[in-house]
């Protein structure tokens, strides 16, 4: 029972924190999304064990815990491999910034010394 | 105009700067000075070039892609790539520009008859692996797909100002792969390579097989990438 307990309160603070982060503008909706809904899905699992055990079942794992590990492998690779797209993603366009930059920085030179040259 | 991607390169930068317009006279020299820790930048101004000083180093593919935006929106025709470190001969870039009339790109090759360029081990490998790979692609010969002195005209400078790939060998044998995958028509002219002035060249056996492996990387990420005007990176 007290192991039950446990994963509600752990359930219940996870979804409070990602709502916190969330509210203060912390966290961006398109990842907030995903670890509500696994908090969410952990505490209505912690909340109806016998749920996590129908589905265990039903999906032919032997212990319930097995079928947890697995889901919780899934999800966190599915992350991982999110968190490298987005990555990537940003690097391309840091990449395309830092050239931008370069560019304009050249033509404010030759804005300048041309500026300069007029004032002569 | 001439583009010479430059990386703490302070020691060589102006002395190539001069060379190159003493052979080429008429031609706009850009130095892009790739984050450098040291001077490049300020020593290739006084040298009389042109120089696009990047925020921090992004690479020789980030570099050259500055230079061919530059290239592009300054309305330049042809754009010849030059090592900052003095390893090409600038009198060589007439020869490479001359090329530009029959193809979209000119590879300056270091292996012909004649060449003392020597290269062993898993080195020479990997640059034979590419060297047919990429040569079966565009359907022609291409021996020195890691040159890094190359001209490229109008067209390759439209797809280049869009996309040109900054992971390692990706802007060399990268680009190349970019570029037949576009239809353009690449040639190759010979070249000579002075030894290096400044630094030396990594030839220890252990950065051979590593090469060879990322060569490889390189050669098949860049197979398997979808046309280059379809793909994501060109929108970022």
């Amino acid at each position: 029972m007290s192991a039950s307990v446990l994963a509600v309160i752990t359930s219940v603070i996870t979804l409070v924190f990602i709502i916190d982060l969330l509210r203060r503008g912390v966290l961006k909706e398109k990842y907030a999304v995903l670890w509500l809904s696994v908090a969410g899905i952990a505490l209505v699992l912690s909340l109806f064990p016998s749920l996590l055990e129908w589905i265990t079942a039903t999906l032919g794992f032997e212990v319930p815990a097995n079928l947890l590990f697995f889901g919780t492998i899934v999800v966190l690779v599915l992350v991982a491999v999110q968190l490298s797209y987005e990555l990537s993603s940003h690097e391309a366009k840091i990449r395309r910034l830092a050239e931008e930059v370069a560019l304009q920085q050249q033509e404010i030179k030759r804005l300048h010394d041309r500026f300069d040259r007029g004032q002569q | 105009m001439i583009a010479i991607p430059a990386w703490n390169e302070s020691g060589s930068v102006a002395k190539v700067v001069a060379e190159v317009q003493a052979a080429v006279p008429n031609a706009t020299v850009i130095v892009v000075d790739d984050g450098s820790m040291d001077n490049t930048g300020a020593r290739a101004s006084e040298a009389g070039a042109t120089t696009l000083t990047l925020p921090f180093n992004v690479g020789v593919g980030g570099a050259m892609r500055t230079a061919f935006l530059y290239a592009q929106r300054q309305g330049f025709d042809a754009v010849v790539q030059v090592d900052a470190d003095g390893q090409h001969n600038p009198q060589e870039i007439n020869s490479l520009l001359e090329g530009l009339s029959e193809a979209d790109i000119v590879v300056g090759s270091r292996f012909h008859p004649g060449s003392t360029y020597k290269v062993r081990g898993p080195r020479r490998w990997a640059m034979d692996l590419l060297s047919w790979n990429l040569s079966r692609m565009a359907k022609t010969r291409i021996s020195d797909t890691t040159s890094g002195f190359r001209s490229a005209g109008p067209r390759a400078i439209s797809l280049f100002a869009v996309t040109y790939p900054a992971e390692y060998l990706g802007d060399t044998v990268g680009s190349l792969s970019i570029a037949i995958k576009d239809g353009l028509a690449i040639t190759e002219r010979p070249v000579t390579m002075f030894y290096r002035r400044i630094g030396r060249p990594s030839k220890s056996a252990l950065w051979s097989t590593l090469y060879l492996g990322r060569a490889l990387l390189a050669l098949s990420v860049q197979r398997l990438k979808r046309n280059p005007h379809t793909s994501r990176e060109v929108m970022a």
